[in-house]
């Protein structure tokens, strides 16, 4: 492996913007680590060497000729999760419906990476529509964990923390639904942020629950993923949630977090996320991280959040129904699939055959239970009540939040669990983002940096870190520093099999 | 309690457009009631008196100029389509044959 894929992206860059390497080659680098190691990881659906390179070419010309770099990230390569539009190659969002679509359009994202000047490597595997936590609802076929190929990478973004974790791309972008970046960040020992909903735009970002939805950053580092959102987030007039107000100070925030001093931040432990059904590993390591916030100068209380256990039922109501209505849209008219269309069938009966064959079993549940949550009779029960307790979470938090900075969980209740383990029993999986979907409800800012390994099983664990909203910096600043103080934890990825030095 | 039947299951799959088969209906009957049977704890909270929240961030109104901007060329809009014709969308014929 060429020592360029070990690097930071901070590193990267100013190696690149110094001209003591070229984005071209440290672009090649991914690219040839990429060729090395994705079929046995299949973090990547889409690898586009030539685009990734024409535009690594293009920041080492602009530096060649003396220009200040785009920006902070400049030549830095990066994946994209396929759920965000590319107009030069295929978005499928992990689904049948969409093969080989290629979008008339760039997301809000996607072109800020571009003018920011980050070559795109290529468009990483997913849960279908970005529903799941494994990525083994990817109609084409499921990422595999670097800790452990026989494990889950995490999901609905696994395609993304897989490929950062196994040193194909330094960064990634993915998106938060329930948990979708935090989650795979915790499974597979790397950084994720869901940043504060608004914060980043969701125009091009193909809508799953248009109320949840929030693209962020992945990375190896928190100061990495302070870098990425700062070049992603801002106001965007093209998305009408879109929060138009001044980009939290992440960066700054993440440099002053590494100089190790948390004195005077006050941390709250979510009673509610703990205990039963929690694995002990996890446990253990989600204590040696609080007492580490601790000796880092912070003062630690417990605080109950006692809506937090509603957030689950209430979250398996709202993104089922709002997807129910998102996904109307592949009616095989417009674009994507269209089957049965031999002139026997009715524009219904393509519509309905066409949704049958391109979409994946967990898509069609969530389609139903949709459909019968938002049905008259029912509405008031599910729905109504659903929003209910969503207003409860949201007052849970401004009552903590008016006690402490931030608070803090375990990201997710076990380590990577076994590919197939949960796959034909959807409630065992939806328990993957119990501590994570608090924060999608209400909208505040979350982020989970590894806190080591299990001590049972060796698999990463993931601390989240919760702040308010628009205070996405108290992430990056309680990150940093706990991040520093625990070590390194990516030198002890094992060597991943089949493959050849 | 919810006790969702196969023709339920059914009706559903009818009115989301999916044209699921008989094998499929027998799973997702099982599995959309247990997962029924785990949502409906939200009742358990929801008193009269909570407003509802419907969206993160409370925004209203958000305008803009009223100033034409760009679109898709009739190209573009096109180029995903399963089929096209004479620069237009063509789609299946739109009544069934009992109509």
């Amino acid at each position: 492996m060429s020592e360029l894929t070990r690097f930071t992206a901070a590193e990267l860059a100013e190696k690149i913007h110094g001209r003591e390497v070229s984005s071209v080659e440290v672009t090649q680098a991914h690219l040839d680590r990429i060729g090395q190691v994705d079929d046995f990881v299949h973090a990547f659906l889409h690898v586009d060497a030539d685009g990734a390179l024409a535009a690594a070419k293009a920041v080492d010309d602009a530096i060649g000729e003396g220009a200040a770099p785009a920006s902070p990230l400049a030549g830095v390569p990066l994946a994209l999760k396929d759920v965000l539009t590319t107009k030069d190659s295929p978005t499928t969002c992990g689904s049948k419906t969409l093969e080989g679509w290629i979008p008339p359009y760039d997301a809000t994202v996607t072109r800020r990476l571009r003018e920011a000047g980050l070559p795109i490597l290529g468009k990483t595997n997913m849960d279908e529509f970005a529903m799941g936590s494994s990525t083994e609802n990817s109609a084409y076929g499921p990422t595999h964990n670097p800790w452990d190929h026989a494990r889950i990478p995490g999901g609905s973004g696994g395609g993304s923390s897989a490929s950062i974790t196994a040193f194909e791309a330094p960064l990634a972008i993915g998106t938060d639904t329930g948990g979708s970046i935090r989650q795979p960040g915790a499974v597979t020992g790397t950084v994720g942020v869901k940043p504060t909903y608004g914060g980043v735009s969701r125009y091009g970002l193909v809508a799953f629950s248009s109320s949840l939805d929030q693209a962020g950053p992945c990375a190896r580092t928190v100061l990495d993923a302070a870098l990425l959102h700062e070049v992603i987030a801002g106001h965007d007039p093209m998305d009408s949630t879109s929060i138009d107000a001044p980009v939290p100070p992440v960066v700054a925030a993440a440099r002053e977090g590494r100089r190790g001093d948390l004195k005077g931040v006050k941390v709250g432990v979510v009673t509610e996320l703990s205990g039963d059904g929690y694995q002990g590993g996890v446990l253990r390591s989600f204590e040696g991280a609080v007492a580490q916030l601790r000796e880092l100068g912070a003062e630690v209380v417990e605080v109950s959040c006692p809506h937090f256990v509603y957030a689950l039922p209430a979250y398996y109501l709202i993104a089922p129904s709002e997807a129910s209505s998102n996904l109307a849209r592949f009616d095989a008219m417009r674009y994507g699939l269209r089957v049965a269309d031999d002139g026997a069938h009715s524009a219904d009966e393509v519509m309905a055959l066409t949704r049958e064959a391109g979409f994946g079993p967990e898509v069609k549940r969530r389609i139903m239970l949709g459909t019968y949550a938002l049905s008259s009779g029912y509405y008031d029960a599910y729905y109504g009540s659903a929003q209910k307790v969503r207003t409860l979470i949201t007052r849970d938090f401004d009552a903590a939040f008016e006690k402490v900075d931030v608070l803090v969980s375990p990201t997710t209740p076990t380590t990577a669990f076994k590919i197939g383990e949960r796959v034909d029993d959807p409630m065992a999986m939806y328990l993957s983002d119990i501590c994570s979907i608090p924060s999608n409800l209400a909208g505040n800012a979350a982020m989970s940096v590894p806190s080591g390994l299990s001590d049972e099983d060796g698999l990463p664990v993931g601390l989240q870190i919760m702040a308010p909203a628009l205070a996405d910096d108290r992430l990056y600043r309680v990150g940093a520093a706990y991040e520093l103080a625990r070590g390194e934890i990516l030198d002890r990825l094992p060597e991943l099999k089949g493959v050849s030095a | 309690m919810p006790n969702i039947s196969r023709a339920e299951v059914a009706h559903l799959a009818k009115l989301a457009h999916l044209a699921v088969t008989d094998e499929e209906l027998d799973v997702f009957a099982g599995q959309l009631d247990q997962i029924l049977d785990s949502v409906a704890k939200v009742g358990e909270v929801a008193g009269e008196d909570i407003p509802p929240t419907s969206h993160a961030v409370p925004l209203t109104n958000v305008f803009r100029e009223d100033v034409t901007q760009p679109g898709l060329t009739q190209q573009q809009a096109l180029s995903g389509a399963p089929a096209a014709e004479e620069g237009r969308f063509r789609v299946p014929r739109i009544l069934g044959e009992e109509q």
